[in-house]
C-alpha cells in the first residue's frame, strides 16, 4: 500500500522530511499544496485497516470540534485545525510547548472508500475518523467450485 | 530531531530513583506555564488519558504528573502508517514559588490537563498604598 507520506519517525526519514520542506518552502508552495509557513505543524497520524474501513487517528488535545475541518476528496481526507493563539494579558510564560496556530494534513488513501459514511469521533483529545471502504474495496470471499 | 513543524513526542525521563512497574513507553507531555499574579497556570496535554487515570502529586516544591493511558489503536499487522506511539505520560517539575498546596486544583477536559497552583499568601504581590500626608 502506498502512501504519500513516509513514517516520520526513523531519523532519516525526518531528515529526509526536513530537507523536502526546506527546499518545497523555498521554492514554492509544500508538498501538502498550502503555501509555507502558514501551517506551522504537521500533526502525525496512524493509519490501520480493518476488514470493512480504513481507521485514522490523530493526537489533537484541547481541540475543538468546531475548529476542525475534515474532508474527503477522492482517496484525500484532509483534516485542517485551527487552534487560535490566545496570549494573554498581564501573564508570564515560564513555558510554551503546545502547539498553536493553524494546521493541516492530508492523508492519501490506499483504498476507495464510501465518503458519505466516514464518521469523526473527538474524544479525550483523540480524534479517529472511520472511513468505510466503498463496496468494490471491500474483500470478498470467492467460493471454490471442484468436478 | 525537534523543529517547530513536527510535532514530536518525546519519551519522559524517567524518574532517577523509581522504576516504572508498568512495562511500555512513557511520554513527556508538552505543557504551557503561565505565571500570574496570584496563581501558576500549568496545562499539560495528556491527549487519551481519562481523569481517573491521571494522578497529580505536590510534594517539596516538586510537581508530579502522571497519565496511564489504555493501548489503543492499531495491531502491527493491520497498521498502514505509524507516527506515533500510544503510551503513558511523565513529567515532573521544581517549582521555585511558594505554592499553597492546600488549594491546588486540577480540571481535565478534551485531553488537557489544567491545574492552578495558587501562590501562598505571602509570595503574593502587595500593593503598597503611599498614604499622603
Amino acid at each position: 500500500m502506498v502512501f504519500g507520506y513516509q513514517p516520520t519517525r526513523h531519523p532519516f526519514h525526518q531528515l529526509r522530511n526536513e530537507v523536502d520542506r526546506l527546499l518545497t518552502g523555498f521554492f514554492g508552495p509544500t508538498a501538502d499544496g498550502f503555501l509555507p509557513g502558514v501551517f506551522r505543524n504537521q500533526p502525525p497520524v496512524n493509519v490501520w485497516e480493518q476488514q470493512d474501513a480504513l481507521k485514522v487517528e490523530m493526537e489533537l488535545p484541547g481541540i475543538k470540534s468546531e475548529q476542525l475541518d475534515i474532508s474527503v476528496a477522492g482517496n484525500e481526507l484532509s483534516i485542517k485545525v485551527n487552534r487560535p493563539d490566545v496570549a494573554q494579558e498581564g501573564v508570564t510564560y515560564h513555558r510554551r510547548e503546545r502547539p498553536v496556530g493553524a494546521f493541516s494534513r492530508i492523508v492519501r488513501l490506499p483504498v476507495e472508500v464510501d465518503a458519505d459514511r466516514v464518521e469523526a469521533d473527538l474524544r479525550d483529545g483523540v480524534l479517529t475518523i472511520t472511513l468505510p471502504k466503498a463496496e468494490s474495496a471491500k474483500p470478498r470471499k470467492i467460493n471454490v467450485t471442484g468436478t | 530531531m525537534e523543529n517547530e513543524n513536527t510535532v514530536v513526542k518525546t519519551p519522559a525521563e524517567q524518574p532517577a530513583l523509581a522504576e516504572r512497574t508498568r512495562t511500555g513507553c512513557c511520554y513527556r507531555p508538552n505543557v504551557d506555564i503561565l505565571e500570574q499574579n496570584d496563581e501558576l497556570l500549568v496545562m499539560a496535554d495528556v491527549p487519551g488519558a481519562k481523569s481517573d487515570t491521571i494522578d497529580v502529586k505536590f510534594e517539596d516544591g516538586t510537581l508530579e504528573i502522571q497519565a496511564a493511558v489504555a493501548p489503543r489503536g492499531c495491531d502491527d499487522h493491520a497498521c498502514l502508517l505509524r507516527e506515533y506511539n500510544v503510551g503513558d505520560y511523565y513529567r515532573s517539575f521544581q517549582v521555585s514559588e511558594a505554592i499553597d498546596a492546600s488549594k491546588i486544583s486540577a480540571q481535565y477536559a478534551d485531553g488537557v490537563l489544567t491545574l492552578r497552583l495558587p501562590k501562598a499568601e505571602a509570595a503574593k504581590p502587595r500593593k503598597i498604598a503611599v498614604a499622603a500626608k
